[in-house]
């Protein structure tokens, strides 16, 4: 029971994740986990900034959308 | 010296090992199934037969391909190697360069590979029948759609995840990578032309069409100012937000339609709606990406798996019977929805869902800085091209299941089916299928519209067709005129998204290619120099569109074939990039693999190509028309839809113009072809591995183990 409520969590949060991915936004935490643990020195985004970050990326540049 | 793959037993794209033999025996089973499917749907002679007959064989196939083709070529051909390091692990940034779960990437490629394409194409492939196409979506994507995908995914993978553009160059030469960039410029400006053609198509004297699309911009600038002051990042919020006032603006289309004064004001001719989308094409790309493009973009996303999802559940619970016959005497060419015979025309007509050359340009953009494992790609590249074949086989069973009358009315000119009810059932009499006035009446009333009759393009079509099996499983005929409606917005929303974006794109690569011969065109921090881009970009394909427009042939008949012939040209360069890369590995035992699937594209493509240029039949060849136009214009005489001497002058140019187009592609595709072989020759000379892969590095033993 315990690890079947798990396991449809877990695809939960994947799908959510991807359904975020399609539109070009991965996820926050691993940004912040990533720029912790290897560029501590350096400023992290707030998740607003981040997500305006990756908005002008996707839009921005070269790959258009498929036929 | 050759260098043995370094194999990893199980990779994880694999499904659990067969060793037992209920395995074994299970796999049997399955492709009995598959075969007894395939016969069902082959041996019908005359019987209509139920749309879960094609589900089943296309399941069976495309999973015995992936179970045993894409395994094949994982390991012996490639030699995946599940212990490599990939650019996602190299430059993690936690922005561009993510190792993203394989289930979670899946996603976000399909989503990135699926358009209008798969669907148009199939719709207009069934004037032929429904076999032919459903026999080259299948063999098409096992053999060639898919392949390409998943090699040009693993090439940029192993080369720190670099453009298509790039790996030409790095592999081919710098000369080839220009070449290709830009027929790759010429194949967007053709894009959205014909995208853009799709929405005139569909929402030309539609009043309630045309509302529900242009509701969606103030919709999109709400939603796009509430997630960026209002509730920043807030996607999900937002999404559902403007999907509620969505579907609200599709019941307020009904109202629109039935108050006369609101009618005319949404009523538009095509010229009208070519003309704003033009002007909308050119505004919306220079906006601020976050205020429309960005959250129209949410919109159609989620739409289009949700939609694509919901006719996949329909087409299975409903099972609705197949129409049109599995063949119709149209596969010699005389068909009135596009000309042609069906070698080569067909492939070319349903080109994305059985092999699309864009493809490579996503398999080598986002998709390949995320793979978390090499071992992935097989499931992504491979499998998300099997789910767009499926995609397309799903809109051939929706064009299929409308009466075979109904969808000649709907799919042929205006010239040859007149404007009445009666005039239409007249001529399609004449070809052999039965309907009648009522019939074609019947059905635009069912969907809420004045007329079905030439609304060409396909969209009209699916949309029908959805309809059909949509309301036939939830809400009956009450809400048939809705689900018409609801499916018109789906595709409006994604093209003109695709219209925004692709413009945007266009204006980048124009910059980019112009920059290395007048420098300050290349700078994107300029106003100027992107204005003007811009408008290149605008002008190139509203030139298209707006010749498209007046076309009475219906525009589709013209850019239809060259669209398909650009995008059947990029798979012909992608797939030559995977056989030089191949021979380069020294891989050349299975060099097969890709050097089949690219001759077959690049005779598909020439001969097709040489057809539209030199065909003696005016509604083939671009120059037999031309002639046709100057003969009669030095006779003094008028043909449709010219009205004046200047228009005919005007229709022998468009001629002119669209044969040269043919022409670039041909000479694209064949130097293409001459840089390849003059890299394979070099890799077969030496004895050494040649590829310009990133070294390798192994990958980080926690990334791997965390698999």
């Amino acid at each position: 029971m315990r690890k079947n409520i798990d396991l449809v969590a877990t695809a939960v949060r994947r799908l959510r994740q991807g359904m975020r991915l399609m539109v070009g936004v991965p996820r926050y935490d691993a940004y912040v986990e990533h720029m912790r643990t290897t560029h501590p020195d350096r400023p992290v985004m707030s998740y607003p900034e981040f997500f305006r970050e990756r908005q002008e990326a996707r839009y921005n540049g070269k790959v258009g959308r498929c036929c | 010296m050759t260098v043995l793959p370094r194999l990893i037993d199980p990779l994880p794209g694999d499904m659990p090992t067969m060793r037992h033999l209920s395995a074994k025996l299970g796999w049997l089973a399955f492709s009995i199934l598959g075969a007894c499917a395939l016969a069902v749907v082959a041996l019908q002679h005359g019987e209509p037969i139920g749309a879960i007959w094609i589900v089943i064989a296309t399941v069976c196939v495309y999973t015995i391909a992936y179970r045993f083709y894409s395994r094949f070529i994982a390991r012996r051909v490639l030699g995946l190697d599940a212990t490599r390091m990939t650019p996602a692990h190299k430059f993690n940034d936690g922005l561009d360069y993510v190792p993203t779960n394989r289930y979670v990437l899946f996603g976000h490629h399909f989503a990135a590979i699926a358009g209008a394409g798969p669907l148009v194409g199939p719709i207009l492939a069934a004037q032929m029948g429904y076999m032919p196409g459903m026999l080259w979506l299948l063999a098409g994507v096992v053999f060639a759609g898919a392949v390409q995908d998943f090699i040009v995914l693993f090439i940029s993978t192993r080369r720190d995840g670099r453009s298509l553009g790039d790996l030409i160059k790095s592999e081919l030469g710098q000369v080839p990578g220009m070449i290709a960039l830009f027929g790759t410029f010429f194949i967007m400006l053709i894009l959205l032309a014909v995208l853009a053609l799709i929405v005139v198509k569909a929402l030309a004297e539609s009043p309630w069409g045309t509302f529900t699309v242009a509701a969606t911009i103030p919709i999109a600038l709400l939603m796009g100012v509430y997630a960026r002051f209002i509730r920043p990042g807030a996607i999900g919020e937002v999404s559902l937000m403007g999907f509620a006032l969505l579907m609200l603006s599709i019941v307020a289309g009904q109202y629109v339609q039935e108050i006369p004064s609101m009618a005319a004001l949404f009523t538009l001719t095509g010229e009208q709606l070519t003309w704003m989308l033009i002007g909308y094409g050119f505004v919306a790309s220079v906006l601020p990406v976050w205020l429309l493009l960005a959250p129209r973009d949410y919109l159609s996303t989620f739409l289009k798996i949700g939609t694509i999802v919901g006719l996949a559940l329909g087409v299975i619970l409903v099972s609705p019977t197949l129409k049109m016959p599995a063949f119709t005497q149209f596969t010699d060419g005389s068909g009135p929805v596009w000309s042609g015979s069906l070698f080569p025309f067909l492939f070319i007509t349903i080109a994305c869902g059985a092999v699309s050359g864009f493809h490579s340009l996503i398999a080598s953009g986002t998709t390949p800085k995320m793979i978390r494992n090499e071992g992935d790609a097989r499931f992504i590249g491979y499998g998300a091209m099997l789910m767009e074949s499926f995609v397309a086989i799903m809109a051939l069973v929706a064009a299929s299941t409308i009466e075979p009358g109904v969808y000649f009315a709907m799919n042929s000119p205006a010239a040859l089916l007149g404007t009445t009810a009666e005039s239409a059932a007249q001529a399609i009499a004449q070809w052999g299928f039965h309907v009648t006035p009522e019939m074609i009446v019947q059905t635009a009333q069912d969907v809420g519209e004045r007329t079905v009759i030439s609304r060409t393009g396909g969209a009209p079509t699916l949309a029908v067709g959805m309809a059909q099996i949509l309301s036939d499983a939830i809400g009956g005929r009450t809400l048939m005129a809705f689900w018409y409606h609801f499916a018109i917005l789906f595709e409006a929303l994604f093209i003109l998204t695709a219209v925004d974006a692709g413009t945007r794109a266009g204006r980048f690569m124009l910059q980019d290619l112009l920059g290395s011969f007048v420098p300050w065109m290349g700078r994107t921090d300029s106003t100027l120099a992107s204005l003007l881009a811009t408008a290149v970009c605008v002008a190139g394909w509203g030139y298209f569109l707006y010749q498209g427009v007046v076309d009475p042939l219906g525009g589709i008949n013209t850019l239809w074939p060259l669209f398909g012939i650009s995008n059947q040209m990029l798979a012909g360069i992608a797939l030559i990039l995977c056989t030089c890369v191949l021979f380069k590995m020294k891989r050349d035992r299975y060099a097969w693999v890709t050097l089949v699937p690219a001759t077959w594209v690049m005779v598909c493509t020439q001969t097709a190509a040489w057809q539209k240029i030199f065909d003696a039949n005016p509604r083939i060849g671009f120059l037999a028309h031309a002639d046709k136009y100057r003969e009669a214009l030095a006779e003094g005489l008028l043909l449709a839809p010219a009205q004046s001497a200047e228009q005919m002058r005007q229709v022998v140019f468009n001629d002119y113009v669209n044969a040269s187009l043919a022409g670039l592609f041909m000479l694209v595709l064949a130097s293409m072809l001459l840089f390849g072989l003059r890299t394979a020759l070099r890799a077969r000379r030496t004895d050494r591995v040649t590829t310009r892969e990133a070294p390798f590095q192994p990958l980080p033993a926690d990334a791997a183990a965390g698999h």
